[in-house]
């Protein structure tokens, strides 16, 4: 067993050589163009004519008032739901358009409190083929505790998810989200169910991720004091794109005041 | 041991041996998806599969109920996406129109007392043919487990996050239906409509009370559920009483034994 020190010391390694799986930093050459994106329930639109166009490295809001077809949009960029229009991605810098990698943290789990799902079992089961109902591979478990260690999880591995606090359920699977490292993070409504300390940690953590990774982050959210200060753009939605750029820009129009008032 | 002097309670025996890890290992999935309902209304609909076997004519029912589970199950999965209203009124909708089908029909000239067995299940009767495939359908889970055990999870936390992992959720899902109906439909003479939801989720609730992670969880709920099969079948030849309520019971006293051992588990 190890004794404290040892253990932090252990983790410190651990996140020294979680370091080393970082990729290459944004370098603002990968771009995702959204076009004329609709989603509709039989003849009614829930969102149409959305245009969206981002770079690798950027950190885009969505915000809009409830019902306004922002998880809509999550959904279909994720292809959970049929829209009409395009999203294509492309590497500028060998001029080809690739197949787009997402990973997505969702808002919340269908996992019961008493479940006997343990962090360990929810992740290897995203990111393997090992059976978790049969046995635990040791390289893979070691392989979990580095990823984990990135945004200070890994002490959380053999917790039942019923256990973790909302903070920590949201490192957990932000860290299942970037295994492995996608171009494209999307984050639908992250901060439900944490507390304030917790929700700055979280967008500290994905500001660094932006910085650390080549990935774009698209984000949904309600609190717009944290949009205000780590967002690079802001998305007015409401059925459509209703104003687009700046947080500044965004927030003192006109759009955005006949909306959140 | 004289109970095994005959062979109706050897065929009994071994076939206990094939349902009680394969409802065990099933029952794992269904408690996590929140399935217990979906499992129970695919048994109602056992006694309308049957009753359009009659209607048709054909020796055996098996068949027909086999086939009218499957369209069941995945009639059922489609109207769950399409739908708005709560899965468990949809579900509760098919389970009641199943149920009341299949009654009008066989209970048509009053001679419904020949179909009572489906209710309560007779795995005395049991014959090693059947036997045979019940083996097939537990190599067949086996192999669904180990293929698509870590999808089907994903897909059972959160649908996003499963389509985010480039994962085909439909299909999973449907697979896993099928599965449900195949095994629900396969074993259902032997334990009986009454009684077939209790054996899968008494275990596996069991088992959820004193497991830490998946592997404890499947193990328990096998060990459980195998226990609970053997130590029924002995009690019910002893006391002269219907196999499957009794193994329900002793289920229920294991779930009352890991409820109140559960602070011992949870530290």
């Amino acid at each position: 067993m190890f004794g404290s020190s040892d253990k932090k010391k252990r983790n410190k390694e651990l996140r020294k050589r979680a370091g080393h799986l970082s990729e290459r930093a944004a370098c603002g050459l990968h771009c995702i163009k959204m076009e004329d994106i609709g989603v509709y329930a039989g003849k009614t639109p829930i969102i149409e004519h959305v245009n969206v166009h981002i770079h690798c490295g950027k950190l885009t809001a969505i915000i809009g008032r409830n019902g306004a077809g922002k998880s809509t949009l999550i959904k279909a960029i994720l292809g959970e739901v049929a829209h009409t229009g395009t999203i294509e991605f492309r590497d500028m810098k060998e001029n080809k358009v690739k197949k787009l990698k997402i990973g997505y943290v969702p808002q919340h789990l269908n996992v019961k409190k008493d479940a006997p799902v343990s962090v360990y079992d929810l992740f290897a089961g995203c990111i393997s083929n090992v059976p978790v109902f049969l046995y635990r591979k040791k390289t893979l478990y070691n392989e979990i505790l580095n990823r984990l260690a990135l945004f200070e999880a890994e002490n959380l591995i053999d917790k039942r998810l019923g256990d973790l606090s909302g903070g920590e359920l949201q490192r957990v699977l932000l860290s299942i989200a970037c295994t492995p490292v996608p171009n494209l993070l999307l984050l639908d409504e992250p901060v439900s169910g944490v507390d304030r300390k917790g929700m700055e940690l979280f967008y500290r953590t994905i500001h660094n991720l932006k910085e650390k990774y080549d990935l774009s982050v698209i984000l949904v959210s309600h609190d717009l004091t944290l949009v205000k200060e780590y967002a690079d753009s802001v998305i007015l939605l409401d059925k459509t794109v209703l104003k687009e750029g700046s947080p500044e820009e965004v927030m003192e129009s006109d759009e955005f005041h006949e909306i959140f008032g | 041991m004289e109970f095994l002097s005959y062979g109706f309670m050897r065929n009994a025996l071994i076939a206990i041996c094939i349902i009680t890890p394969l409802f065990g290992i099933l029952g794992t999935m269904i408690v996590n998806n929140r399935m217990a309902f979906f499992s129970d209304a695919l048994g109602h609909s056992a006694l309308t599969g049957m009753a359009i076997g009659v209607l048709l004519g054909v020796a055996g029912t098996d068949v027909p109920m086999l086939l009218f589970a499957l369209v069941f199950a995945l009639v059922l999965n489609h109207m769950k996406r399409k739908s708005s209203a709560s899965t468990d009124t949809i579900i509760s909708v098919f389970s009641s129109l199943g149920t009341a089908v299949g009654l009008v029909i066989l209970s048509r000239g009053g001679n419904f007392s020949k179909y009572s067995a489906l209710l309560v299940g007779d795995i005395l009767s049991i014959t090693a043919k059947e036997i045979l495939c019940l083996l097939g359908v537990l190599v067949l889970t086996l192999v669904f487990w180990l293929v698509c055990f870590n999808k089907l999870h994903t897909c059972s936390v959160n649908k996003s996050l499963a389509m985010s992992k480039g994962l085909p959720v439909r299909l999973i899902e449907d697979l896993f239906a099928v599965l449900i109906a195949v095994i629900v439909m396969l074993s259902i003479k032997w334990v009986g409509i009454l009684i077939i939801n209790a054996l899968l989720i008494l275990p596996t609730a069991a088992a959820t009370n004193i497991a830490a992670n998946m592997r404890e969880y499947h193990l328990f709920s096998v060990i459980l559920s195998v226990s609970s099969g053997l130590i029924g079948l002995v009690l019910a030849y002893y006391l002269n009483a219907a196999v499957g309520p009794t193994i329900v019971i002793v289920a229920a006293v294991f779930f009352a034994a890991t409820f109140f051992a559960r602070p011992l588990f949870r530290t």
